[in-house]
């Protein structure tokens, strides 16, 4: 190709920076990952799409049962089980994608061992695979959303904002737990205890509003919060989101994000030797 | 300096081997109690090993030049391949690249056994680096190249592993980089395979005037494809230069006495014998000692011992066996002779195997002493005698070893009546 090309290799110390005409270069070859990721998930069709669909909706009725029906907890005039839904969605995304990404790097050892390219790929691309899941489950979120006959407001427009946030988040901790992973086998299985903790520490399952004033600055540091409350205000007009919390939320995952970015970057000069 | 493909100054990658030394990973809650331990005790800092996997190496490599990397196991070989890849980060020193490279470290990387072929090979040379509009291009050449056009749209897992390998190393041989790193790829394959892949590999090194760097066991492959060799070891070059040269200096310098002291040890071990004494059994080539000979040269087997009684028909002989346990031949040091008897007194007996008569394989080296018809002093004793290639015999056709279990000195005479 281009033979006056040159590259030198050389040890590096300190903060690596990033990239980014390299990562460029090399864009193929992560949509071709994603894609991989995407044809091997999907290739037994049937189960890998029941399973994107089933898996809200058994969540959802769990969940409008007991906070619903028994706890009676309030739903902001939206029924209760769509309101859960609008949750489940980023709340699923995010947590599919981050247990991807995190386990990503570990399982795709046999690539880094062999072969270079950016390794910021690998849990980048794995992230993408969720968003088939997400599409998946958004068409059931339309039909739902006849059936309870709820219009959604003009809001909408913002929804790609929030999942952004939702991506980020998923991603800037998949940037941390797949580095670490490498180096420490036994952090995957905090992964489903982060998961389960932070699905009762986010609106999913009741309306932020029920957390009280004095804590909601607190509250809003966990960035799917954020996006939870946006997903509703988007598509069921409820209670327009706080922007400062928002602003709060985006600031921590800007901060997640590029420290993730870096310590990424700074561990994977080691990938290969330690894998 | 500006026109070489590669240029490598002071190279060294160290790594750091754990005290413990079986284990590999660290448990993140080992961490974390060991630091809230240490706050309690002050804890003797483990010093963890030092090691080298190469050293201070330096070399150029000019464009389109094929340079072979030899060496034993551990020398560093893979380590190199690794730096100028790219995979893993060099210690200390440069290396300064002119161009796009490609790795085959091992071929098939990245396949997914649940995608078809043909969505393996769009996978796969994303890997490898090519685009997808390369791969397009050259589709049908490598599917053609693999022989597997009718299984184009199987999952990879319903694959033989001869289909396996060959759609593997077929993406990866329609790689254009301008510097191909290989290692060891042709260990894969039957024969006939490994022969294209031989083929293909010459074609882009000599015709195409790419830049190669070849690691393999295999001197006569390393011998066909390059003209020069760099030779590892402990992760130092000690020596580069023209391919027969470095070859035949690390073959000698190889075939050092691994079994030979275990012979000494088996016959130090033979029970006494009232008319006979083995002293030592000593097989060599080229004046040393060696279970590892070289076809192409003579192989001499010497034994040394006592006749305490004289007695008729006592024998020392030999067989050697095939490693399925056929007899390829037999011969005993006095079948010729017209006196049957052998006179008390100390003697040399030395059978000479001569050159190019043994194939580059494994063979097993039984040796009897007895008296004929009566008993055999002792159990025989056996040997591996592991017959190595010098990579100069049967260059074109690279099947390795040859057909059949010995080879017999034929002599060809071809010659050109007309030139239509």
């Amino acid at each position: 190709m281009n033979s006056d090309y040159i590259k030198i290799i050389r040890p590096k110390r300190g903060l690596v920076n990033i990239n980014f005409k390299e990562l460029w270069q090399y864009r193929e070859l992560f949509w071709f990952l994603a894609l991989r990721d995407i044809l091997v998930k999907y290739k037994q069709a049937v189960i890998g799409i029941i399973w994107a669909i089933i898996q809200p909706i058994l969540t959802m009725i769990i969940f409008s049962v007991i906070f619903g029906s028994l706890a009676k907890l309030p739903s902001d005039g939206v029924p209760y089980p769509i309101m859960i839904y609008v949750a489940l969605l980023p709340w699923h995304f995010f947590a599919n994608s981050m247990t991807a990404s995190s386990q990503s790097v570990v399982g795709n050892s046999a690539l880094l061992t062999k072969i270079y390219f950016p390794r910021l790929i690998i849990p980048t691309s794995a992230v993408i695979s969720g968003v088939i899941d997400f599409c998946i489950s958004f068409l059931v979120l339309i039909g739902m959303m006849i059936w309870f006959h709820v219009v959604p407001t003009g809001n909408v427009v913002f929804l790609p904002l929030f999942l952004l946030l939702a991506f980020s988040t998923a991603l800037a901790i998949g940037f941390w737990l797949s580095a670490l992973n490498v180096e420490f086998r036994d952090v995957i299985y905090t992964i489903p205890f982060l998961v389960q903790a932070g699905q009762y520490l986010s609106p999913v399952a009741y309306s932020s509003s029920i957390v009280p004033g004095k804590w909601k600055l607190l509250y809003s540091l966990n960035p799917m919060a954020g996006v939870i409350d946006g997903f509703r205000w988007c598509l069921l007009g409820s209670v327009a989101p706080n922007w400062t919390s928002i602003a709060i939320s985006s600031v921590s995952v800007f901060f997640l994000f590029v420290s993730g970015l870096f310590y990424f970057r700074k561990m994977e000069r080691t990938f290969a030797d330690i894998i | 300096m500006e026109e070489k493909a590669i240029s490598i100054r002071g190279l060294g990658k160290k790594y750091l081997l754990g005290v413990g030394g079986g284990e590999k990973y660290r448990a993140f809650r080992d961490v974390l109690a060991n630091s809230v331990s240490g706050i309690f005790k002050r804890r003797e800092k483990k010093k963890n090993q030092e090691f080298w996997a190469l050293r201070d190496v330096s070399f150029d490599v000019e464009p389109g030049q094929a340079l072979g990397v030899i060496g034993g196991n551990g020398a560093g070989k893979s380590t190199l391949l690794k730096l100028i890849s790219q995979i893993t980060e060099p210690t200390e020193g440069e290396i300064r690249i002119r161009g796009r490279v490609a790795s085959l470290l091992e071929v098939g990387t990245g396949f997914h056994p649940e995608l078809t072929g043909r969505e393996n090979i769009f996978m796969n040379g994303a890997i490898l680096g090519m685009t997808r509009a390369e791969i397009k291009k050259k589709f049908d050449d490598i599917a053609a190249f693999a022989e597997i056009e009718k299984f184009l749209d199987t999952p990879v897992k319903r694959y033989s592993s001869g289909m396996y390998v060959r759609l593997a190393f077929a993406v990866a041989a329609h790689l254009e980089p301008e510097i191909l790193l290989v290692d060891e790829v042709l260990a894969v394959g039957d024969v006939q395979f490994q022969r294209k892949c031989l083929g293909k590999m010459e074609d882009v090194s000599k015709q195409d005037a790419r830049t190669v760097i070849f690691i393999s066991h295999n001197m006569d492959a390393i011998r066909r494809l390059c003209r020069r060799v760099v030779l590892l070891e402990n992760g130092r070059i000690i020596m580069d230069g023209g391919a027969d040269c470095v070859i035949d200096s690390y073959l000698t310098l190889n075939s050092k006495d691994r079994g030979v002291d275990t012979l000494k040890n088996k016959i130090d071990q033979l029970p006494a014998d009232p008319a006979f004494r083995l002293k030592d059994i000593d097989i060599r080539q080229s004046g040393k000692s060696t279970l590892q000979p070289l076809a192409s040269r003579e192989v001499e087997i010497k034994f040394n011992y006592d006749v305490l009684e004289t007695r008729k028909k006592l024998f020392v002989s030999f067989e050697l066996k095939d490693m399925d346990g056929k007899v390829l031949m037999e011969s005993f040091h006095n079948g010729s002779e017209t006196d049957p008897t052998v006179y008390k007194g100390t003697y040399t007996s030395t059978a000479v195997i001569p050159a190019n008569l043994l194939l580059p394989a494994a063979y097993e080296l039984v040796m009897y002493f007895g008296v004929f018809g009566d008993r055999n002093f002792y159990k025989p004793i056996s040997v591996l005698l592991d017959v190595q290639s010098d990579g100069k015999s049967n260059m074109v056709y690279m099947i390795r070893p040859l057909g059949g279990k010995i080879a017999l000195p034929v002599k060809w005479e071809t010659k050109q009546l007309r030139s239509n």
